[in-house]
């Protein structure tokens, strides 16, 4: 089967570049894993961050709606669910598991969107039952409406851990706390407060020292870091919780990626290695763009606008564009730079440095 | 940042519990009467004038941050009407008596629910009687068990 632009991955990034690569005239084939469409945008019930092009005030759930509906209605996008995709050749043939089957595809440009998987902590009874990502406990509340237990200590103050602590208050959930490694929070003020007002504590410099159980979870310890993160002796608090939820960080699902044979970089600052791209977020390969937290852990906001630069950057290359997308490909550009202005991207402005199109010219 | 004695007498009034450079700004295009100025940077915080804003709630209810609340010191000769956004169920109802809680989750007093607006995005915004010592403190309710909610 040939396309024009086959997409990897139907969360915010894909869905946004499927919609924009189709209405700029390309034929696209749109990959997602799961047998659903939305990636983690259909798990978040939160109201957006942002500005009104990106749905700022809507939650993830109705903008992931949204998406779906026109992605779904549009005439150039046709829609795999349940099709994984397994390989990238030099001679251009993209393999995929579609339900099931074997199928080759020929795609003239290809979008990886594949998003990022959750990272662990290393403590003692780590595999006990009643210890979840954030990502999972999210998908038990939010799509399939079972509780993760009855009272849950929340691990990382980030943005994500914060949100889900704030999620499992209101499902009904008792949080016990919210313990963070670092020496402040790392999430939005606002996020913080959110949890605050309901009486949750924030311990910052504190760490998971072991948990513990029979079956299943029974109790957390924890205790406090010195400023150069060593545990202090004597300051362990046990919490009885069944549950506890880890929320400590992403790390981009690049395995395509470097199979393709992508130009890579590790950039902690953006959750590991991450392919070296150019502005219009193609990779070092001449056909891979690549779009959301694959490119780099950041929010769903920047990965929508994301998906938009590699949608039009993508369907420009491909030839015969419907329209002159420059000047749209030009103000989406705008919009990401203006999302990553301020002074709490400073990290993530830092790590793109290093992978941006003058570090590619360096490395190719 | 907090509106003065002279404005708060006056009626109505929103206050922005938003000092963070963080790339948002719905609460602009929310209002209705031109009172959030409109953001140069989208990380700029929001820049609220006093003599426009009427505390109508319209930014309050699509806040994603949740940091927008509403005082009408007008409401009552005791008591002040406190409007706060709020996300939980049951949904609370006119008449309640509930507690009412700080920003760290402390109970400082008791409120009488007034009114709950419900939003398309799915906020409620509760107008909550609330004495005026604590007017300036209350950020969120805890609902009493069932049955003894508004006797």
């Amino acid at each position: 089967m040939k396309t024009d632009i086959a997409i990897i991955g139907a969360g915010p990034a894909g869905l946004v570049a499927a919609l924009h690569a189709a209405r700029a005239g390309a034929r696209v084939l749109l990959l997602e894993r799961f047998p659903y469409l939305g990636g983690q945008l259909i798990k978040q019930t939160h109201k957006f961050f942002g500005s009104r092009s990106e749905y700022a005030g809507e939650r993830g759930v109705d903008i992931a709606g949204r998406l779906i509906g026109e992605v779904n209605a549009a005439d150039r996008v046709t829609v795999w669910e349940d099709s994984a995709a397994l390989g990238y050749y030099p001679d251009g043939v993209l393999t995929v598991r579609h339900q099931g089957e074997f199928r080759t595809i020929l795609p003239g440009k290809l979008i990886v969107a594949t998003g990022a998987a959750e990272k662990s902590l290393v403590f003692p009874n780590n595999d006990l039952p009643g210890i979840y990502g954030a990502g999972a406990v999210q998908t038990l509340m939010n799509v399939y409406g079972v509780l993760p237990g009855k009272r849950l200590l929340m691990v990382g103050a980030g943005n994500i851990g914060v949100i889900v602590a704030y999620q499992l208050l209101q499902a009904g959930v008792e949080v016990a706390a919210i313990i963070e490694a670092g020496p402040a929070v790392g999430c939005y003020q606002v996020h913080a407060a959110k949890v605050e007002r309901c009486g949750v504590p924030i311990y910052t410099s504190h760490t998971v020292k072991h948990a513990q159980g029979g079956s299943s979870l029974e109790g957390v310890v924890i205790c406090r870091l010195d400023s150069d993160w060593r545990p202090v002796a004597g300051t362990e608090k046990e919490f009885a919780v069944d549950g506890m939820c880890l929320a400590v960080g992403l790390s981009p699902l690049t395995e395509l990626l470097w199979q393709a044979g992508c130009k890579m970089c590790y950039v902690p600052e953006l959750g590991g290695n991450i392919p070296l791209r150019d502005d219009d977020l193609l990779t070092s390969h001449p056909d891979i763009y690549v779009a959301g937290d694959v490119a780099g852990i950041e929010e769903a906001s920047t990965a929508m606008v994301e998906g938009k630069i590699a949608g039009l950057a993508a369907a420009l290359a491909s030839g015969d564009p419907a329209a002159d997308l420059r000047p749209e490909l030009t103000a989406a550009k705008a919009q990401l730079r203006a999302l990553r202005a301020g002074p709490l991207s400073a990290k993530i402005r830092k790590g793109l440095a290093k992978v941006t199109k003058s570090a590619l010219a360096e490395v190719v | 940042m907090l509106p003065g004695l002279a404005r708060l007498a006056a009626g109505p009034v929103a206050i922005m519990e938003c000092r963070q450079n963080i790339p948002c700004n719905p609460c602009a295009d929310a209002c209705p009467r031109g009172a959030i100025r409109p953001f140069d940077d989208i990380n700029d915080c929001p820049e609220l004038d006093m003599d426009r804003c009427n505390g109508c709630g319209a930014c309050l209810a699509c806040c994603p941050g949740l940091a927008i609340f509403v005082v009408d010191y007008t409401y009552s000769p005791d008591r002040v009407l406190v409007k706060i956004p709020y996300e939980f169920s049951p949904d609370p109802q006119a008449g309640y008596r509930v507690e009412a809680l700080d920003r760290s989750g402390r109970t400082v007093g008791m409120a009488e629910v007034i009114n709950v607006q419900v939003y398309k995005n799915k906020t409620r915004v509760l107008g909550l009687a609330v004495p005026e010592a604590i007017a300036l403190e209350v950020r969120h309710i805890r609902q009493l068990r069932k049955g003894s909610s508004h006797e």
